[in-house]
């Protein structure tokens, strides 16, 4: 090899080292072994005979005991995380929290099994697509609230949307009484004409609840890249989260700005409530008083994700695929509980992924220089 | 009627009271902390889990008096994670309480089912005095303070008087609210911004996991590794209380008396004849909360730096 091909080499490797995109995914692998290793200690105190056998159910998600079929619940598990997680993700890139994620999804979910149900003039073919629009525009104008409070009287989107999520909860479980109640089993009725279509994945997963949905929420975490990524909206977007004064100052409408964000993370989370609820999986609206989980997953979703969408979309892969192994580890006399605890460690840990950064920077730097030397 | 009314809304108020207390001295000391709902499912936690085995050997209202310990003991050390991750780590304080409120339910659920099989921790409520002597005899004022109370009661109360104190007429509580308000200014003055902070944040932790205790133990008698969403009702009346304590305390009646509306209406004639849905009454204490936030935020009173890590280099 020449010298020149060599040095090309090596600075192409140091810029691969050092660049953010390789920093801030080694931090969040270090959060990630950090909350494996975490989760294997309170396997290991908790029940130290079967320790090895329930972590490998994480490890592998399950598929030992499941394969194919696995294979396709994760990917039907992921689909409404992928939402919220990207409903949430894209408001962190534009400068917002949208904690209101649950209540965005549960109102959508809503929509669409009400439209579902009630709107049967539409033909069969299109049924569905309506309600999953309908999902989108009920999430968008929920999020527009909290959006229009932050926008025009300067509220903190943070308690608004938790406000919205206790009062979109309320709201949907007297909505579901009134008109599409199943009163025998405490829960919204079947949407069965709404069903989203299989597009022959039931073919490849036999035996899975997967739908056409995944590809719906893979196809809109490479539409919010695109926004985000390349176009002059997205900038102005994030613009406004990064210094709302100077965007102003550079002509960029602010408040339309900001409340665009949150309508399109709003809308986000209810599409991802509608694909949930309309899977064709027997999952029904529940009338109970607890916050749809979806919505507080996606912040994990988000955070492991770096609020990059593709990286969301692996990052929902990753929750659900863990989610399927707490599922199986029951066979092992454990709790599925333990994932949650794993996942909150590793958000806990990725909060502080400014200095695990700093400190991968650094190390990789001293490394690098050591070898010049 | 009335009394009943009264008690009930006396029960669902005062831990309110007490959790958003806590909230108080956290973000006052320019901690925003969310995780309220998390330390209170530890505190409550560890506390009934402790009643669960204790209570055939120690009984009555000791019995109550060492589990509010444990459970104050318990919400200190949780909320300590959030102290280091928000003024040691400077991490985002929101993420940090997110990653709280996840892993306190998990942690109740998954280690009360690897102890007992079942996620529910039940226990006896041996606690309610029916009438305290002498006091109980008073009055309309007897029946309505001193009669089928939980010492919880006069706890929280207790806790509002002190927290009122200590916040307004103490060097302690001066020094914590310039940490809120301007901690550059506070650090030049001599005060440790960072011992500060983690007092507040502790002081914050301590409340909300007694809260957690006192919530649970008049409305039923088995936890399930929840609160119902009442850590977010706590930040709500927080705000709604503009992070005062005098007006905490309305918030929080205005809260429990809701509370109390929804969950008793129908056995209320008059009310019931008015035709509301519950659903209005429930939702209305966070539609009350929005709107105060709508008129009040322009020139909010929150603490300046809450939810800013402390940059001594900025000033």
């Amino acid at each position: 090899m020449s010298k020149n091909t060599e040095k090309v080499k090596t600075s192409f490797l140091k810029a691969f080292f050092q660049g953010k995109g390789f920093q801030s995914f080694s931090a969040s692998s270090i959060a990630i072994l950090i909350g494996f290793v975490f989760g294997f200690i309170i396997l290991v105190a908790s029940n130290p005979f079967n320790a090895t056998e329930g972590f490998m159910t994480i490890l592998t998600g399950g598929l030992i005991y499941s394969g194919y079929i696995g294979i396709g619940q994760m990917l039907y598990l992921a689909t409404p995380i992928i939402l919220t997680g990207l409903s949430i993700g894209f408001a962190f890139k534009t400068g917002l929290f949208n904690i209101g994620s649950s209540g965005q999804f549960i109102v959508g979910a809503f929509a669409a099994v009400y439209i579902g149900l009630k709107w049967t003039f539409l033909p069969v073919e299109i049924l569905w697509i309506v309600a999953l629009i309908g999902a989108a525009v009920a999430g968008g104008l929920w999020a527009l609230i909290p959006g229009f409070l932050k926008a025009y009287r300067n509220v903190n989107e943070v308690i608004a949307s938790i406000m919205m999520n206790y009062i979109g909860m309320y709201l949907v479980n007297y909505l579901v009484v009134q008109t599409i109640f199943d009163s025998k089993k405490n829960q919204s009725m079947t949407p069965l004409l709404a069903s989203i279509p299989k597009a022959g994945l039931d073919k490849i997963f036999t035996g899975s609840s997967v739908n056409f949905g995944i590809i719906i929420a893979i196809a809109m975490a490479v539409v919010i890249y695109i926004i985000l990524q390349k176009t002059t909206f997205g900038y102005e977007l994030k613009a406004c989260g990064f210094n709302r004064s100077a965007a102003q100052y550079a002509g960029i409408n602010d408040k339309m700005g900001i409340m665009l964000s949150m309508v399109i993370a709003g809308a986000l989370s209810g599409l991802g409530g509608g694909l949930l609820y309309l899977a064709g999986s027997g999952k029904h609206i529940e009338v109970v008083d607890v916050l749809a989980a979806e919505g507080f997953s996606g912040i994990s979703v988000a955070l492991l994700g770096l609020s990059n969408p593709i990286g969301i979309i692996f990052s929902g892969l990753f929750i659900a695929y863990i989610t399927m192994g707490g599922f199986y580890m029951q066979l092992s006399k454990y709790v599925p509980e333990i994932i949650s605890i794993m996942t909150a460690v590793i958000i806990y840990l990725s909060a502080f992924s400014l200095v695990f950064k700093d400190r991968v920077a650094g190390f990789i730097k001293k490394r690098m220089e050591g070898k010049k030397v | 009627m009335i009394t009943f009314l009264f008690q009930e809304t006396l029960l669902f108020s005062i831990p309110l009271i007490i959790v958003a207390l806590g909230g108080m001295f956290s973000e006052r000391s320019g901690v925003i902390n969310i995780a309220l709902e998390g330390i209170m499912i530890m505190g409550a936690f560890t506390s009934i889990l402790f009643i669960n085995i204790f209570q055939t050997r120690i009984h009555g209202q000791l019995l109550l008096l060492i589990a509010m310990l444990i459970a104050i003991g318990t919400g200190a050390l949780f909320s300590l994670f959030h102290a280091y991750a928000s003024i040691n780590m400077k991490a985002d304080q929101t993420i940090s309480g997110t990653a709280l409120n996840l892993f306190a339910p998990a942690f109740a659920i998954y280690t009360a089912r690897m102890i007992q099989q079942v996620q529910q921790i039940t226990f006896i409520n041996q606690f309610r005095i029916v009438k305290v002597p002498l006091l109980g005899d008073i009055p309309i004022l007897g029946e309505f303070l001193f009669q089928n109370v939980y010492i919880t009661t006069y706890i929280g109360m207790a806790i509002l008087v002190i927290a009122a104190f200590v916040l307004y007429r103490t060097r302690f509580g001066l020094r914590l609210r310039a940490c809120g308000e301007h901690p550059q200014a506070a650090d030049s003055a001599g005060i440790n911004v960072v011992k500060m902070r983690y007092a507040g944040v502790l002081i914050s932790g301590a409340l909300a996991g007694l809260g957690g205790l006192v919530f649970i133990i008049p409305i039923t008698t088995n936890f399930d590794g929840s609160v119902a969403g009442y850590g977010f009702l706590a930040l709500a009346v927080l705000i709604f209380g503009q992070w005062k304590p005098k007006r905490i305390l309305f918030a929080a009646f205005f809260f429990g008396f809701m509370k109390t509306i929804s969950a008793t209406y129908s056995g209320i004639p008059l009310l019931f004849n008015l035709g509301i849905p519950t659903v209005v009454y429930k939702m209305t204490p966070f539609i009350a909360t929005l709107v105060v936030l709508t008129f009040t935020s322009k020139n909010s009173a929150a603490p300046r730096a809450a939810g800013e890590p402390y940059d001594a280099g900025k000033r």
